[in-house]
C-alpha cells in the first residue's frame, strides 16, 4: 500500500474520519458564501431604492417647473 | 486620562460608518489567518502527528471536534454579552453582533454534534446517546435556532433582535452545564484531554495541532462575524447618506 493509500485508509477509520472533516468544511463554506449572497441582495435593493427616489425627485422638479 | 479617551475611542467603533470600514479593514486579515492556520493544524494533526494507542487514528476527528465545541460555547457567550449591552445600552451595534453571531454559533454547534456522533460509533458503538454533555449541546443547538427564529419572527428588526437578545441571556445559563456535564454526571463522553491551568493529558504532537485549530476557528469567527455584520449594517441604515455612497461607489462589485 503506497503511503497516500495509508493517509486515506486512516488506519480503518476513513469512514468516519473524513466525512467529519467533509461536514466541517462544507458547513463553514456555506456560512462563508450564505452573507455573500446576501450582500449582494441587498446591495442590488439599495441601488434600486436610491434609482427609484432618483426619478421620483426629477419628475418633482419638473412638474413644478412654472408652465409658459 | 485614560478613562477619557477610552470611552471615546470606543463610542466611535460603535457607530456604524466607523465600524463598518474598521470591519472591512481587518476581515480579510482575520480570513487570511484563519485559512493558514488552519492549513498548518490540519497537516499537523492529519499527517505529522502520530495515531493514538487506544483509539488508532480514529481520534483524528479531535482537531475539528473540540475546537468546535470550544466555539460553540465561546460564540454563545459573546451572543450573550452582546445581548445584554443591546438590552440595556440600546445600541445597535451590540444588537447586530449578537443577531449575527447565532447563525455562525449554530454552524459549530451543529459541526459539534456530527463530527461527535463519527466519533461515537466506532469507539462507543452508538451515534447518539441521552447523557449529559451530548443533550447540553443539543439544547445549545436549539438555543442558537430559537435565537435565530425570534429574530426573524418579528415584522421590527431592532423588536425582534430585542426579544431574540433576552432569549439568549436567558439561556446562558447552559454554557457552563454544558462545560461542566462531564464532571457533574456520569457519562460515555470523555473528560477534558486539554487543561488551561495544569497538565495536558496529551503529548505535544497532538496539542499544538489541537490549539493551532482552536485560533483558526477563533479567526474564522471574527471574519464571517464582520461579514455578516457589514451587510446587516447597510440594510438596517438603509436610508442613511454613508450608506448611500457605499451603494453608488460599490457598483461593480
Amino acid at each position: 500500500m503506497s503511503a497516500l493509500q495509508t493517509f486515506l485508509a486512516m488506519g480503518g477509520y476513513a469512514a468516519y474520519v473524513w466525512p467529519a472533516y467533509a461536514v466541517f468544511f462544507i458547513v463553514l463554506i456555506a456560512d462563508t458564501v450564505a452573507p455573500r449572497l446576501r450582500r449582494r441582495r441587498v446591495l442590488m435593493e439599495l441601488r434600486a431604492r436610491l434609482a427609484r427616489q432618483s426619478v421620483r425627485q426629477e419628475r418633482k422638479s419638473t412638474s413644478t417647473s412654472p408652465s409658459p | 486620562m485614560m478613562s477619557n479617551w477610552i470611552p471615546l475611542w470606543l463610542h466611535k467603533l460603535g457607530s456604524p460608518p466607523t465600524f463598518y470600514r474598521f470591519a472591512g479593514t481587518l476581515q480579510p486579515w482575520a480570513m487570511t489567518l484563519a485559512l493558514l492556520l488552519g492549513a498548518v493544524a490540519l497537516y499537523g494533526g492529519l499527517v505529522l502527528a502520530p495515531a493514538d494507542y487506544q483509539q488508532g487514528d480514529a481520534y483524528r476527528i479531535i482537531f475539528i471536534h473540540v475546537p468546535s465545541a470550544w466555539m460553540s460555547m465561546f460564540i454563545y457567550a459573546v451572543m450573550g454579552v452582546a445581548g445584554f449591552i443591546a438590552l440595556v445600552w440600546r445600541i445597535k451595534l451590540a444588537e447586530v453582533v449578537a443577531m449575527e453571531s447565532a447563525p455562525i454559533g449554530a454552524a459549530f454547534t451543529f459541526i459539534t454534534l456530527v463530527t461527535g456522533s463519527l466519533w461515537g460509533k466506532p469507539m462507543w458503538g452508538t451515534w447518539w446517546t441521552w447523557d449529559a454533555r451530548l443533550t447540553s449541546e443539543l439544547v445549545l443547538l436549539f438555543l442558537f435556532l430559537g435565537v435565530i427564529g425570534l429574530y426573524h419572527a418579528f415584522e421590527d428588526r431592532r423588536q425582534g433582535a430585542r426579544a431574540a437578545a433576552f432569549l439568549a441571556i436567558i439561556g446562558i445559563i447552559n454554557v457552563p452545564i454544558v462545560h461542566f456535564s462531564v464532571n457533574w454526571w456520569n457519562t460515555l463522553h470523555q473528560g477534558s484531554t486539554v487543561n488551561v491551568f495544569g497538565q495536558s493529558k496529551m503529548s505535544w504532537d497532538m496539542l499544538w495541532p489541537l490549539l493551532t485549530m482552536t485560533l483558526a476557528t477563533k479567526f474564522y469567527y471574527a471574519a464571517s462575524l464582520f461579514r455578516r455584520v457589514r451587510t446587516d449594517l447597510l440594510a438596517l441604515e438603509g436610508g442613511k447618506d454613508w450608506v448611500r455612497r457605499i451603494a453608488e461607489d460599490e457598483v461593480d462589485r
